[in-house]
């Protein structure tokens, strides 16, 4: 009896017991990976290191052309997916009417969602880079990892219209309001913040990625920076850079983790603290925006 | 007249949209036909044959050989090892979050729970090369460099979000009155929990089981960086292997001109990558689905 | 006995919602400048009903009707009617408040901003006041238009609903069970505001609450289960009911 009551006292605080564990052997991991990193490469992080080109001496290389490239990338990505992905989301959540259409769409965007992001590396690289001759280019590398995170838009927009109450939506068309009318003016305002948090989401996981770009044939030894889209005659922009190569943040780090030397894993770790700082501060943002959304819908 | 120029902006509105809506489309489309062209003009060199089989992968070797076994192992292993890893903890803290805490401290440790699946892969990367690789040869004297064990390992710990946060989605999505149901017939927590939650929540559960296969299959920086780029046909996680994802990287990296043999491997591999994900992804779906129609 | 106009008739009305009927064959006039109450147990479609009146039913995937539903002799259901027309000249107010989540001056100027309906901004804001002094509500937030509308209470929320539907001109004003979701004393409000209205409008109303029929309406329709079982003058339906249905559900024996 008394065995009996031992085991049963075991089974009933083992989800308790061993759900914490987890949780904290989880965030342990996470709090360890970051302590890693900070302690290896620290030393590294001092002006030189952001504003030097890669080199085959590790104390002169830095990061310069890869935190450049990155911005350009992001810049770019943001403005194709935005549209793109709203304007899907919109369609499918507002328009587009129960049935086989329908099905298919999401069926889809499903599946996209979970492709290997080198497979849309293939992809870019033999429709972009080869078929439209855009070589190895910034707008190349943009195109690939928008279409790598534009599933995350697409089903952030839909959620956040989906939270939007209908009474909303039939206190526009009451008072005559055409379906566009009251779409751009009621339900994209209050869902806002909501599609904003998936736009930038989707920016924390496009800053990330790396192997779709390496699969495009982004080069990983860059020692000039992109032509700048600023110039001093009118129209004082130029889309030049689109054009020239690039890399990236992640890519530096691959570049400098795959060498055998201690020197460029101190490398490595620095550009890591960077790379981290960005995405984990973008994915509070993104956070933080839902959370205001969520409190924002509760309201009604 | 007013009237039907609304109309007409309506309708026109309406059709762009939906042109956005369908490139989703275009880009399975072109995914397949990519694909699908350079795996075919790989077969033509190739026999079907030889690449299921042959239990070697050289082809950029002077002797080449094509079989996937090595990678497509590779593959299976490492995701096999993230998976034990992301399961157990991922299910647990599932349970934990969304029967055991209140609801207060659910929406604060979502979130951070997330942040694993944030943090970009190459930093996983370096974390398994140079932290956890280490740390495993005081356990296994004899482990190599590079080895499937540690990435597999740190994948998991990657993969974990995705089963917490999705089976918790599941279980909360079971409706309240199954769950006095138990309650009323005098089951405690526990009881309850793995007598009507979890089998209710099932088809939620494993959706999330399957998305998390399916990431692990296509991860590919982790296991470049932690497992190497050899590819030995081994079912000994502590030597270097070479996976799908990572031969793709390697051949990515030299400069392999476009029409030859060696360009076209990337795509045989890469067909092959995306047919398991493929199934994957579509068993998810309608596993999602169908907890979703249940409980609506 | 005065003259009545009939604004809205029901000709053999039916609609179903995929095959299944919520409304049978209903035959119904509603009068001019009357306040006409549509009264039953839930799901006897009278709300039904009250959403073909501005089609608010069309956002239902497989919603279908038959027969006619005439406003001004002009079937609602014909082809040729501009949805958007229709509901300017059919205004609505909801069972739960459901202000817009922006200011009380942008709640209102919503509709006159959609239809263009006002030249410029002392236009605009004069024409707010009106309807917010026909609703009632001036007094009360006169100070303070740039406030959010979920700042109001639930019953100057209603108000502010039924402003809303004002400011465009409507002729008829639907409200499905207006006063729910509220307290008596804005219930009571409320139901004051209806009564001064019908000088201006034909209203039609769908409630829940008996009392609230019989004290403001000057018809009364009883709906059970898609037929209309009696429609008189409310005095009399609640006084004298033809039909032992009626009498039953209005002494409270079902409902």
């Amino acid at each position: 009896m008394k065995e009996k009551k031992l085991i049963y006292k075991i089974r009933d605080n083992f989800f308790p017991v061993a759900g914490l564990f987890a949780t904290i052997i989880s965030l342990g991991v996470l709090f360890v990976l970051i302590i890693d990193v900070f302690k290896d490469g620290y030393l590294r992080l001092n002006w030189q290191f952001l504003t030097s080109y890669p080199s085959r001496i590790p104390e002169k290389a830095g990061i310069l052309s890869a935190w450049v490239g990155t911005l350009w990338i992001m810049v770019l990505t943001a403005f194709l997916i935005f549209p793109i992905g709203v304007a899907s989301g919109i369609y499918l959540e507002e328009y587009a009417k129960p049935g086989k259409i329908k099905d298919f769409l999401e069926i889809n965007i499903s599946n996209l969602a979970g492709v290997p992001s080198i497979i849309y590396g293939l992809l870019g690289l033999q429709i972009f880079v080869y078929s439209f001759k855009m070589d190895r280019s910034i707008l190349a590398g943009a195109l690939t990892l928008s279409l790598v995170v534009l599933p995350i838009v697409i089903v952030a927009t839909r959620e956040s219209l989906k939270a939007v109450p209908i009474s909303l939506r039939e206190a526009s068309f009451a008072l005559g309001a055409n379906k566009l009318q009251t779409v751009i003016f009621q339900v994209l305002p209050s869902a806002f913040s909501g599609i904003l948090s998936g736009v930038i989401l989707a920016m924390s996981r496009a800053i990330g990625e790396t192997a779709p770009l390496i699969t495009i044939g982004a080069l990983t030894y860059i020692a000039f920076l992109p032509t700048g889209p600023f110039t001093t005659e009118f129209p004082f922009i130029t889309f030049k850079g689109l054009r020239d190569f690039f890399t990236v943040l992640p890519i530096q780090v691959f570049n400098w983790v795959s060498r055998p030397q201690k020197g460029f894993h101190a490398n490595a770790a620095a550009g890591i603290i960077i790379l981290l700082i960005i995405s984990l501060f973008i994915n509070f943002l993104a956070i933080y925006l839902r959370i205001k959304f969520e409190k924002y819908m509760r309201r009604k | 007249m007013k009237i039907n120029k609304n109309k007409i902006i309506e309708k026109i509105t309406e059709g762009a949209l939906f042109i956005s809506a369908s490139l989703s489309i275009f880009v399975t489309i072109g995914i397949i036909i990519v694909l699908l062209f350079e795996t075919i003009e790989f077969f033509k060199e190739v026999p079907l044959i030889k690449f299921f089989t042959e239990k070697q992968w050289t082809p950029l070797f002077e002797d080449k050989h094509f079989g996937i076994l090595p990678l497509l192992n590779a593959t299976i292993l490492t995701s096999l090892i993230s998976m034990i890893v992301a399961i157990s903890f991922g299910l647990t803290i599932a349970v934990f979050i969304s029967e055991y805490i209140k609801p207060e401290k659910r929406m604060i440790l979502k979130p951070i729970m997330e942040i694993l699946a944030v943090v970009p892969t190459v930093v996983y990367g370096y974390f398994a090369l140079l932290f956890v690789t280490p740390l495993l040869q005081k356990i296994f004297p004899d482990i190599s460099t590079f080895n499937a064990l540690s990435p597999g390992i740190v994948m998991g710990f990657m993969i974990i979000p995705i089963i917490a946060t999705m089976s918790d989605d599941a279980m909360q999505a079971v409706p309240k009155w199954l769950r006095e149901g138990g309650y009323a017939l005098g089951a405690n927590k526990f009881q309850v929990t793995t007598g009507v939650v979890i089998p209710s929540a099932l088809s939620g559960i494993m959706a999330s089981f399957i998305l998390g296969v399916s990431r692990a299959v296509g991860e590919t920086m982790i296991v470049t960086i932690a497992a190497g780029q050899m590819p030995n046909f081994t079912f000994n996680v502590l030597e270097p292997m070479e996976t799908i994802t990572a031969y793709i990287v390697q051949v990515s990296l030299g400069d392999t001109p476009a029409g030859t043999l060696e360009f076209k491997t990337i795509f045989a591999a890469g067909m092959t990558l995306f047919v398991l994900t493929f199934v994957l992804n579509i068993i998810s779906y309608f596993l999602k689905s169908k907890y979703r129609e249940r409980y609506r | 006995m005065e003259e009545k106009n009939i604004r809205i008739e029901a000709k053999n009305f039916s609609a179903y919602y995929n095959d299944k009927i919520a409304l049978k064959e209903v035959n119904f006039k509603i009068y001019s400048n009357k306040i006409t109450a549509i009264i039953g147990p839930s799901g006897c479609g009278k709300s039904t009903f009250l959403r073909s009146i501005n089609r608010m039913n069309d956002l239902i995937e497989n919603f279908s009707v038959t027969g006619e539903l005439l406003l001004d002799n002009k079937n609602i259901y014909e082809k040729e009617t501009d949805v958007i027309d229709l509901r300017k000249r059919v205004g609505m107010v909801f069972q739960k408040p459901n202000p817009f989540p922006k200011s009380i001056f942008e709640n209102i100027a919503y509709g006159l901003k959609i239809h263009k309906m006002y030249q410029n901004y002392d236009d605009l804001y004069m024409k707010i006041e009106n309807s917010l002094k026909e609703a009632a509500l001036w007094d009360e937030v006169k100070d303070d238009l740039n406030k959010s509308a979920f700042d109001l209470s639930g019953g100057q929320q209603q108000r502010l609903c039924i402003a809303r539907a004002l400011v465009i001109k409507p002729e008829v004003i639907l409200m499905d069970e207006p006063t729910a979701s509220l307290d008596p004393i804005s219930t009571a409000k409320i139901e004051e505001l209806i009564v001064k209205l019908k000088e201006h409008y034909t209203i039609v109303i769908v409630t829940h609450n008996m009392q609230q029929a019989a004290r403001v309406s000057d018809y009364s329709a009883f709906f059970m289960q898609g037929e209309m079982i009696e429609y008189d003058e409310t005095a009399k339906i609640f006084t004298a009911p033809s039909n032992k249905l009626t009498e039953e559900y209005i002494t409270g024996r079902f409902g």
